[in-house]
């Protein structure tokens, strides 16, 4: 037995299926993921698993396509937005399939604990009609991912492991099984799979299409569990109650229900075992659902069973649950002592000492953060400049929309602040500025500056160059340093208007005199404000 | 046997590594175990908590109801209070006696006085962790001083923590080790 975060088990279980590969983007929740492999790949050079960041999640996804051509298994992962990011291979890939071995493990963040929003991935898979494991325990993340690498090539299909922030950042002891054999270097044959070429593509969507029925067969499986009691008390206002209850939300109804259950279907694989829910159906005159996320398989449900029977389902879409935020031991617990079926509990209102003694204590920038002072600097720049849009990006800097820093204005997805500023420019507004991280930059920051540079959009940029991805624990930065500069060289801005401040108390004069001076400019312009994280110099 | 903890602190007070000395006392122990924990941007000096449960029997959530956990155990005053509904009518709060100012307006006065009137156990942690050597071991302090309420004993300790610190060298398992015994003896001074 070890003890692993929902996260690891996922690693441990990808490193066991004999990877070649881990790829990914650090996003919170599912870092560690990533991180524990790398530790065991460093540990240990005798597995061969290359483990290196990737520029971002779409680099990343197509790394694993390219191991799963020549018939090495490979691991792909990243944080539920990462899925935008990646969304055009991995919709693709459902039609050119897997050779070897190909799972994508996406960890959602209900709540939005440290994210933009609370998305839900299974939607993902059920656009890409791929198939999608949600683990409720960390014995299930550790099983699945197993049984998802061997699903992957037995239908020749990249598989999905849906994770949550509560199942990825929580630990408990998993038993770990044999590893498998590694398998042998094989590029594909069949070049027919592998182009999407619209006269292919046809071909392989109807390939999709005939592999459905085959999903649904798996999902009629063990691997969802249907579990009947007509011994257990009906409710009196709802009758017979069932319950489909799918990832973490398992864990919950079990603490409600530890012994004595009603009859509940548990999910772990996607698309829903549509013969076990009618089964469910047939014997309840309710059936409450508990997912975590969007209400994915209410919704689906209801339009798959229409026609059939006319269900009576509890649950967010019904207002049974709330439609956003995650679920809790408690929520749940509520729900169903309003049917009557368990003890309500007892209403825990927070004592008013203890409300008045309160404060929140949101994430800050930390003591000697060089974003402090390159945020100073703006603040001392928008004294003379105004009105100055500052367009902001995704990363600790992003802490510098709260006071008392107030530097960026706007923030929305990986490398939009670029981008934002040159629209606000083109439409006619001067001066304006965007402010991006290195690591961001190279996500998803280098097209919009090149698209800027091509037309010397009057707009600034500034590049926050820590040296490293800092918000998720100071993963490595694709561009930092000299590549940064050459990279900006590259994209063609005027090596005049690039500029490199040191963000340091005893510069800021000197340093607000250099922005004011690119951001007068009629032109595109970069500042690099450079200085090292202070977590790195530990 | 079932022992619901909240453990809770701000980013970098080592509420995760109190965390890590529990859960593998608990393994080696043969305890059930689930652990739940908040990263990321908590890590940038904002409120940090883990969701802790120990049992004989197997556990099924990885959260704690509210009104059910026995202890909170805090590495800092008001972030022991934030979760005071979490415990049961009988639980007990276990913090630490020094706040973390880094919001502005701290009501140091409201937050002592309603640890006081929950006969909160305040540990002078700081002062105990000066006298082992070092401030940042204040996290061992409080975790020697809990552990009398929980279903271990000191000696199941020695070797997590051990493990902990092996990377720093011996020397910080020597000064954490002596966190953590004056801590357990201080509680029984």
């Amino acid at each position: 037995m070890k003890l692993l975060l929902g996260d690891e088990a996922v690693g441990q279980a990808a490193i066991d299926s004999g990877i070649a590969s881990v790829n990914g983007y650090p996003g919170t929740p599912s870092t560690e993921i990533f991180e524990y492999i790398e530790a065991a790949a460093k540990k240990d050079p005798g597995l061969r698993i290359h483990a290196e960041w990737a520029a971002n999640e779409k680099v990343a996804y197509e790394q694993a396509l390219g191991a799963s051509y020549v018939g090495q298994r490979s691991l792909v992962t990243m944080k539920h937005v990462g899925l935008n990011v990646a969304a055009d291979p991995f919709v693709n890939s459902a039609l050119v399939g897997a050779k070897g071995g190909i799972v994508l493990c996406v960890a959602d963040d209900p709540s939005m604990h440290s994210s933009q929003n609370e998305q839900d991935s299974r939607y993902y898979a059920q656009f890409a009609k791929l198939p999608c494991f949600e683990p409720a325990t960390q014995q299930d993340c550790y099983d699945f991912t197993r049984l998802a690498f061997e699903l992957s090539e037995r239908l020749s299909l990249p598989v999905v492991v849906r994770m949550v922030t509560r199942l990825a950042h929580s630990r408990a002891p998993v038993s770990i099984s044999d590893p498998a054999m590694r398998n042998p270097l094989s590029p594909a044959e069949d070049r027919n799979h592998w182009a999407l070429l619209p006269a292919l593509s046809r071909k392989l969507y109807d390939e999709l299409l005939m592999k459905q029925a085959l999903l649904e067969k798996e999902s009629e499986g063990d691997v969802n569990p249907l579990v009947m009691n007509p011994a257990f008390p009906s409710s009196a206002t709802c009758g017979k109650v069932g319950v489909i209850v799918s990832g973490i939300a398992y864990n919950y109804f079990r603490e409600v229900f530890p012994k004595d259950a009603p009859s509940h279907l548990k999910v772990g694989l996607y698309p829903a075992p549509l013969q076990k829910v009618k089964a469910l159906l047939e014997a309840c005159d309710t059936v409450c659902i508990l997912e975590e996320g969007y209400p994915f398989l209410e919704q689906t449900l209801q339009g798959q069973l229409q026609g059939h029977f006319a269900p009576q389902f509890k649950g967010r879409l019904t207002g049974h649950l709330p439609m956003s935020g995650e679920l809790s031991p408690d929520l749940v617990a509520r729900s169903f002592a309003s049917l009557g079926l368990c003890d309500p509990l007892p209403a825990i209102d927070e004592a008013d000492d203890v409300k008045a003694a309160l404060r929140p204590r949101p994430p800050k920038l930390c003591p000697g953060c060089p974003h402090v002072d390159t945020y100073r600097m703006i603040k001392a720049l928008r004294e003379s400049v105004q009105p100055l849009p500052v367009f902001g990006d995704i990363g600790c800097y992003t802490l510098g929309f709260y006071p008392p820093h107030q530097g960026i204005d706007a923030c929305l997805c990986m490398g939009a602040s670029i981008s934002m500023a040159k629209g606000a420019s083109d439409a006619g507004q001067r001066p304006v500025l965007a402010v991006i991280g290195d690591s961001t930059f190279g996500h998803s920051g280098l097209t919009g500056l090149l698209t800027a540079a091509r037309e010397n959009t009057p707009m600034t940029v500034m590049i926050l160059d820590n040296s490293t991805t800092a918000m998720t624990g100071a993963q490595k930065s694709l561009e930092t340093g000299d590549p940064l500069m050459q990279s900006i060289l590259g994209l063609g801005v005027d090596p005049e208007h690039v500029k490199i401040v040191c963000p340091l108390p005893q510069h800021h004069e000197a340093n607000v005199e250099i922005l004011k001076a690119e951001v007068a400019y009629e032109g595109l312009s970069v500042v690099i404000s450079r200085r090292a994280c202070v977590k790195l110099r530990k | 046997m079932r022992c619901d903890v909240i453990l809770a602190g701000v980013g970098g007070q080592g509420v995760l590594s109190m965390a890590y000395a529990i859960d593998h006392a608990a393994m080696a122990r043969g305890y059930f175990i689930k652990q739940s924990e908040l990263h990321g941007m908590s890590q940038r000096g904002g409120a940090v908590s883990t969701h802790l449960r120990l049992s004989d029997a197997p556990i099924e959530s990885d959260l704690i109801c509210k009104g059910s956990a026995d202890f909170v155990i805090a590495m800092e005053p008001m972030e022991a209070l934030r979760y005071t509904a979490f415990l049961k009518p009988k639980g007990l709060i276990v913090t630490s006696a020094a706040p973390v100012k880094n919001i502005d307006d701290y009501p140091l006065e409201a937050v002592m006085a309603a640890l006081k009137a929950r006969s909160a156990h305040i540990v002078d942690a700081d002062a105990l962790a000066k006298e082992a050597g070092s401030q940042k071991s204040a996290n061992l302090v409080l975790l020697g001083a809990a552990i009398r309420y929980l279903p271990f004993d000191a000696g199941d300790f020695e070797a997590p923590i051990a493990s902990l610190f092996a990377h720093k060298g011996s020397e910080a398992v020597a000064l954490n080790l002596k966190a953590f015994h004056l801590g357990v003896e201080g509680t029984l001074r």
